[in-house]
């Protein structure tokens, strides 16, 4: 029935329609010359509309997911819910760094001050958790901090180009939302790896220590650190990683100053393992060796390395794992796991090159050790 | 583990559903005419509907895969693989992740074959790469 009407109106107008469609095709013309600005910017707000509903949903899974691994495995007497929500607006600020000299000391202070405040808050909130599931709620809790920080960051800058209607703040943030929502999709991704306790990509370099050191006796160095005294192609190995199977990255730059001090700088070479961001086009899993420390994070670990080998002249070579940002923060894929193998035999040939027989070395695994034993 | 966690689907409002719908019928609508207007020999007329039809089909196809792009959220997560391998003999238990596994941990199972200790040597998940351009 209606459409024989609109059939039929369409034919009766459709002799008048040349001009019509004419006419509709000047307005058409001069609409976007005068609104095409405004139209294409209400289609990348629409666009960032769209990832930041996504986001939305991401934060209030990763909120979720925080609680009921909370009421899990902690046990709590009353609903952890109030405390998560104020975890997540939890900040540190950073020290001036008007006068730069000893600010590397004032920050290692504020990660320890937040470091032990996150576990104080934790283990409140879950009181029945061992040490292990803490460190583990712990990064679960830090991953669902990221999304609310990504979110709320995505929404103000949102807001602010909704409100002044400025295409510049719009279109910076479509052109940056894809990068920034793959980071959110690896947090998103890492929350359940953390509440399971599963390795993921950055545990690279810890899971390459924890094979050296296997079945050997190990010794606390340092905070969350273990060492292993390893013979390794004739030479005397110090081989340390964090302690796991815990999610932790312990403070390797003061194990490596430690045992560089109590070897007297008797040290051939410093080998640091660690997993490292791939450039696009290179392959999961491959490794690559250099020189340097290779030590993410902040930099406070990475300066103590520095500091130590510059005072004794010790040598420091870098195996790395490459990956992308992706599989840092997620399970681990098999081909990173695989190339721990790959990055063995490599850590062999550089000692064979670069010691002679009977030296000492030491051999670093940087990364969080979530679900890597030793 | 590997079950899907359904997130929060949006609603889709009643009108866009509208508004696609009578948007798609005037474009069919509109290719029909000009269909009939070229049989009759009236190229010009027959231009113009195809081209209001074309046009028409492009945007309510825009607008549905944009509605489309709003129902589909939902974190996936990975299937995870532990290995479960025998100290003595090297024989290998793969089974689906379960929590409280890490690597290195001694697990109460004992080899079948050789009825040894057995140790969780790998966790991973499997991830099938995209076919990268062959020149790159």
């Amino acid at each position: 029935m209606i459409m024989t009407l609109l059939l039929s109106l369409i034919s009766q107008v459709g002799t008048d329609w040349g001009w019509i469609l004419n006419l509709l095709f000047y307005v058409i013309f001069i609409a976007f010359i005068f609104y095409g600005q405004r139209i294409q910017f209400y289609v990348w707000l629409r666009e960032v509309e769209g990832s930041l509903i996504r986001l939305k949903r991401l934060r209030d899974e990763g909120r979720r997911i925080a609680v009921e691994t909370i009421k899990e495995l902690g046990k709590p007497t009353e609903d952890p819910s109030e405390r998560v929500d104020r975890f997540l607006e939890f900040f540190a600020i950073e020290p001036v760094s008007l006068d730069p000299a000893g600010v590397v000391w004032k920050l290692e202070h504020i990660l320890d001050v937040r470091d032990t405040r996150f576990k104080d808050e934790v283990k409140l909130m879950a009181p029945a958790a061992d040490e292990t599931q803490i460190n583990n709620l712990e990064n679960t809790l830090e991953a669902a901090l990221a999304l609310n920080i990504i979110y709320k960051v995505i929404r103000h800058f949102y807001v602010l180009g909704k409100k002044t209607l400025s295409l510049y703040i719009i279109m910076q943030l479509q052109m940056l939302l894809p990068l920034i929502m793959r980071e959110a999709e690896a947090y998103a991704s890492a929350l359940k790896a953390f509440a399971y306790g599963q390795p993921i990509g950055d545990g690279a370099g810890a899971l390459v220590a924890a094979k050296l050191m296997r079945g050997y006796q190990k010794r606390k160095i340092a905070k969350d650190v273990v060492v292993a005294t390893v013979p390794i192609e004739g030479r005397t190995a110090y081989v340390l990683k964090a302690e796991g199977p815990g999610g932790n990255v312990g403070k390797p730059g003061e194990a490596i100053k430690k045992l560089i001090e109590e070897n007297n700088g008797q040290i051939a070479s410093i080998i640091v393992i660690d997993a490292a961001l791939k450039l696009e086009g290179e392959k999961t899993g491959e490794v690559a060796e250099g020189i340097g420390v290779a030590i993410g994070g902040p930099g406070v670990e990475k300066f103590k390395v520095e500091e130590t080998f510059l005072k004794y002249k010790v040598p420091v070579n870098a195996v790395i794992i490459k990956e992308d940002v992706g599989d840092a923060i997620s399970p681990m894929r098999k081909e990173i796991y695989e190339a721990a193998d790959a990055a063995i035999e490599r850590i062999k040939r550089v000692i064979r090159e670069r010691t002679k027989e009977g030296d000492t070395v030491v051999i670093a695994g940087i990364g969080n050790t979530i679900g890597i034993g030793q | 583990m590997s079950r899907m966690t359904e997130g929060q689907t949006s609603k889709i409002s009643l009108l866009v559903l509208v508004v696609i719908f009578i948007t798609l019928i005037l474009s069919f609508l509109s290719i029909y005419i000009s269909i009939e207007a070229f049989l009759a020999n009236d190229d010009l007329s027959a231009t113009y509907f195809l081209i209001v039809g074309f046009i028409g089909l492009s945007i309510s196809a825009y607008m549905l895969s944009q509605t489309r792009r709003r129902i589909r959220i939902a974190i996936k997560p990975p299937p995870i693989m532990t290995t479960i391998t025998c100290e003595k003999c090297g024989f290998k238990n793969i089974r689906e992740f379960q929590r409280g596994d890490y690597i290195f941990k001694e697990v109460e199972d004992t080899c079948p074959k050789c009825k040894e200790k057995m140790y969780i040597s790998a966790i991973y998940r499997e991830v099938k790469e995209k076919k990268e351009e062959k020149w790159l």
